[in-house]
């Protein structure tokens, strides 16, 4: 007698393979399948015609409406308009002003998001404090030989992202004083905090705004007059900065306590020990939340419209009820989620990788 | 001090330090506080002058004596009878019972959907969870104002007019709204729901009893179905044994539009469905959250002990997801009802729409209109809290 390994048989072909993974995935009971049949039917109908409405049956460039002969979605009226969409009313000659800006944020973002680039800290000043500046002055102008350009004609897309951005950046600082104010054990400054923080997270943004657009010019005296744009950002910074004090709060609340009496016992003073031990750690654990406040901010300024600011939605409903291109809401509607989309979307992705690469804890 | 003489001086280091009072910490602290406030009173003084001076050249009066006034202009859907001639004070509760109205069907809307959505994207079926996913991915990323306005401008404004209604069963959905068929209770309709109510403290006195029977023997008591009985089984032979005393209503085409019947303006199904479409995404992401939550080893001691699947999903998953779902879930619902006030970007007269807008440029009140407005809101998240705070000490994990 021999013994002898046998030669091991392959899997049985139900459970590998493409098939086994439709049965594992699709049809691993009656109730299952019936459900994917279902689902995958209505998915079918309504994506098809769907599809074929954007893509196949579109039409993508022309001057006006007789364009569109295809039947389907009309996407000339977007890109006839897209420079209007992207800035507003800027004048056409200072679109590089408006893309240089946004390019050296990017540029700067960019730089502290990579993992492995040197000279963060030097960055990181730059975009709080040097770039503010310039941006101001690009964007606005009056000095340096570039012509003034008044708010009221700013818009569309660039106007979300100058309102989304200075909202988080000037926030930031606000909601740190907030929050260690929340964490103090000094009775009024605490109170003060804390009445601030939650007053201004119970209520609505828009009355937020409406408050701000209404009752700001009544709060200083006459001869102070407060552009539109400025009026929306303070009440978008008044905001803003209790969301982000709570954010902060949770990051400072995550130091192990250990790391709070460490810096006590080294005799460093309350400032130097935030500063040296505390803040850079909850800093780095804050990051998903600040993200997180970003998106919902960055969704919450196209509430702008309602106060009279061009944002990229407010711009594309005014397009939408022009007569000479009446009924294409859809595509412009379709086009400002997409846009939304894309940001808001790849922002809580690169949140998300953060938090999975910051959990290796302590 | 130089840095030779600081051993000798030891006692006046002390001495002095008591002198020095910006050393102690609590002086200091105190010191810090007293010109916050110092400067908080300051800055308040120069804004309420300011304000005064302003409203004087404005000849605006401040007080709340413009609730009085008649306000004069009519509004779109009201819960309470409303009329032009009424006051500007009317115009608040009828603004509020609005913002209460969309805010309590759009959470019930949302959260139903958002736990079917949250469940179906853990489904080992890969269709059902991908769809919940693209769909959650989709739908919490896109401003709500935005989804609002694509409901309201695309969908609803570009209805048939009312002589070209769509219809289905008995009722209409055109332009101007959705018309629904109206039960109207006869004579002796109330003793139904009478039934209805003596069915629901039924139910309540017979789950305290199977509790404490279960709690005793182990037995278990099929509460489902008695309490689905109890609850609608009472009413409806109460319905039957009455002589069914009801009439429906339905709306008729007559002129230019329908009379008769439930009216649904457009403006309230464009909020509706646009605050339970988005909210419903991030209700789907607590849920999730809560169910991943439950250790893995609690289903498979559950699976161990012979807990059948029902059973275990009743009695070990859900009651420790729950404490983790609903603090973020009473904070979602507080988002919905603040959310709600984009409906003035459409009209739908809510609490902001209505008060801190049509009657705050009729009467330029800016100041007492903010206030009650932002009053409102601020009460219901204190509500909130406090009810979080109350659900937290009482589900809190008691450690032994």
């Amino acid at each position: 007698m021999k013994y002898e390994l046998q030669p091991m048989l392959p899997a049985p072909s139900s459970t590998t393979g493409l098939l086994g993974w439709l049965k594992r995935n699709l049809f691993s009971n009656v109730k299952n399948s019936i459900a994917t049949l279902l689902i995958g039917y209505f998915l079918i109908t309504l994506l098809g015609p769907a599809l074929q409405w954007a893509f196949i049956d579109s039409d993508w460039f022309g001057d006006s409406p007789a364009a569109c002969t295809s039947g389907g979605a009309c996407w000339a009226f977007i890109t006839n308009r897209m420079d209007q969409f992207m800035y507003g009313f800027y004048p056409e000659t200072g679109y590089w002003r408006i893309n240089a800006t946004l390019f050296l944020f990017a540029a700067a973002v960019t730089w502290m998001v990579i993992e492995k680039t040197p000279y963060k800290g030097y960055v990181a000043f730059f975009t709080l404090f040097i770039y503010p500046i310039i941006g101001f002055y690009l964007l606005y102008g009056g000095s340096f030989g570039l012509e003034v350009v008044d708010t009221h004609k700013w818009g569309g897309l660039s106007l979300t992202l100058v309102l989304a951005v200075i909202g988080i950046v000037a926030a930031m600082p606000f909601g740190i004083l907030l929050a260690l104010g929340r964490r103090s054990e000094m009775p009024i400054v605490k109170a003060f905090s804390v009445i601030y923080i939650e007053f201004w997270r119970g209520v609505p943004l828009i009355t937020v705004l409406f408050m701000a657009s209404v009752m700001l010019p009544l709060f200083v005296s006459e001869e102070i007059t407060f552009d539109k744009l400025l009026r929306a950002l303070i009440g978008i910074i008044l905001f803003q900065s209790a969301y982000m004090a709570e954010v902060i709060r949770g990051g400072l609340q995550a130091i192990p306590k250990g790391q709070y009496e460490a810096a006590d016992a080294l005799g460093l003073t309350y400032w130097k020990s935030m500063l040296l031990i505390i803040m850079p750690q909850a800093l780095k654990l804050m990051i998903p939340g600040i993200v997180n406040t970003f998106i919902a901010l960055f969704k919450d300024t196209s509430l702008v419209l309602i106060i009279g600011l061009f944002d990229i939605l407010a711009i594309v409903q005014s397009a939408n009820s022009d007569t000479d291109w009446l009924g294409y809401s859809t595509e412009g509607y379709i086009f400002v989620a997409f846009v939304f989309w894309i940001f808001c979307f790849g922002m809580s992705r690169y949140s998300q990788n953060l938090e999975k690469r910051l959990k290796t804890g302590y | 001090m130089s840095l030779s003489d600081r051993p000798t001086s030891e006692s006046s280091a002390i001495k002095s330090g008591s002198s020095r009072f910006w050393n102690d910490p609590d002086k200091r602290a105190l010191m810090f506080q007293i010109l916050l406030v110092l400067g908080l009173a300051a800055f308040l003084l120069s804004i309420i002058n300011n304000t005064l001076s302003n409203l004087e050249q404005r000849g605006i009066t401040t007080g709340f004596a413009f609730l009085d006034v008649e306000a004069g202009f009519g509004i779109l859907q009201s819960l309470i009878p409303y009329t032009e001639t009424d006051t500007y004070g009317r115009t608040f509760f009828v603004g509020l019972l609005n913002t209460v109205l969309v805010s309590v069907l759009g959470i019930i809307a949302a959260t139903v959907l958002g736990f079917f959505l949250g469940v179906g994207r853990l489904s080992k079926n890969w269709l059902i969870s991908k769809v919940c996913t693209v769909y959650i991915e989709i739908f919490r990323n896109i401003p709500l104002l935005l989804q609002i306005f694509f409901w309201y401008f695309t969908v609803l404004r570009t209805l048939p007019s009312p002589r070209q209604s769509l219809e289905f069963l008995g009722s209409f959905l055109n332009v101007r709204g959705l018309y629904l068929p109206q039960p109207v209770g006869g004579e002796g309709f109330n003793v139904v729901w009478v039934m209805f109510f003596a069915g629901l403290g039924a139910t309540w006195l017979l789950k305290r009893w199977a509790n404490k029977r279960q709690e005793v023997t182990g037995q278990d008591f099929p509460m489902l179905y008695a309490g689905l009985g109890l609850i609608f089984g009472l009413p409806l032979i109460a319905f039957f044994l009455m002589g069914m005393p009801m009439t429906v209503d339905h709306p008729v085409l007559t002129g230019f539009n329908f009379v008769g019947g439930i009216t649904i303006i457009p403006e309230f199904m464009a909020l509706w469905l646009a605050l339970t479409i988005y909210t419903a995404a991030f209700i789907a992401e607590i849920v999730r959250g809560g169910i991943l939550s439950v250790p893995h080893g609690q289903l498979e001691a559950a699976t161990a002990l012979g807990l059948p699947r029902s059973k275990t999903l009743r009695f070990i998953i859900l009651p420790q997801a729950l404490r983790v779902i609903i603090p973020p879930l009473t904070s979602q619902y507080l988002n919905l009802t603040k959310n709600s006030s984009l409906a003035t970007a459409i009209g739908y007269p809510d609490l902001v729409s209505v008060f801190a807008g049509t009657t705050l440029n009729q009467t330029g009140q800016a100041i007492e209109v903010i206030f009650m407005t932002m009053a409102v809101y601020l009460t219901l998240s204190i509500l909130t809290s406090i009810f979080m705070n109350w659900y937290n000490s009482r589900k809190a994990l008691i450690e032994r």
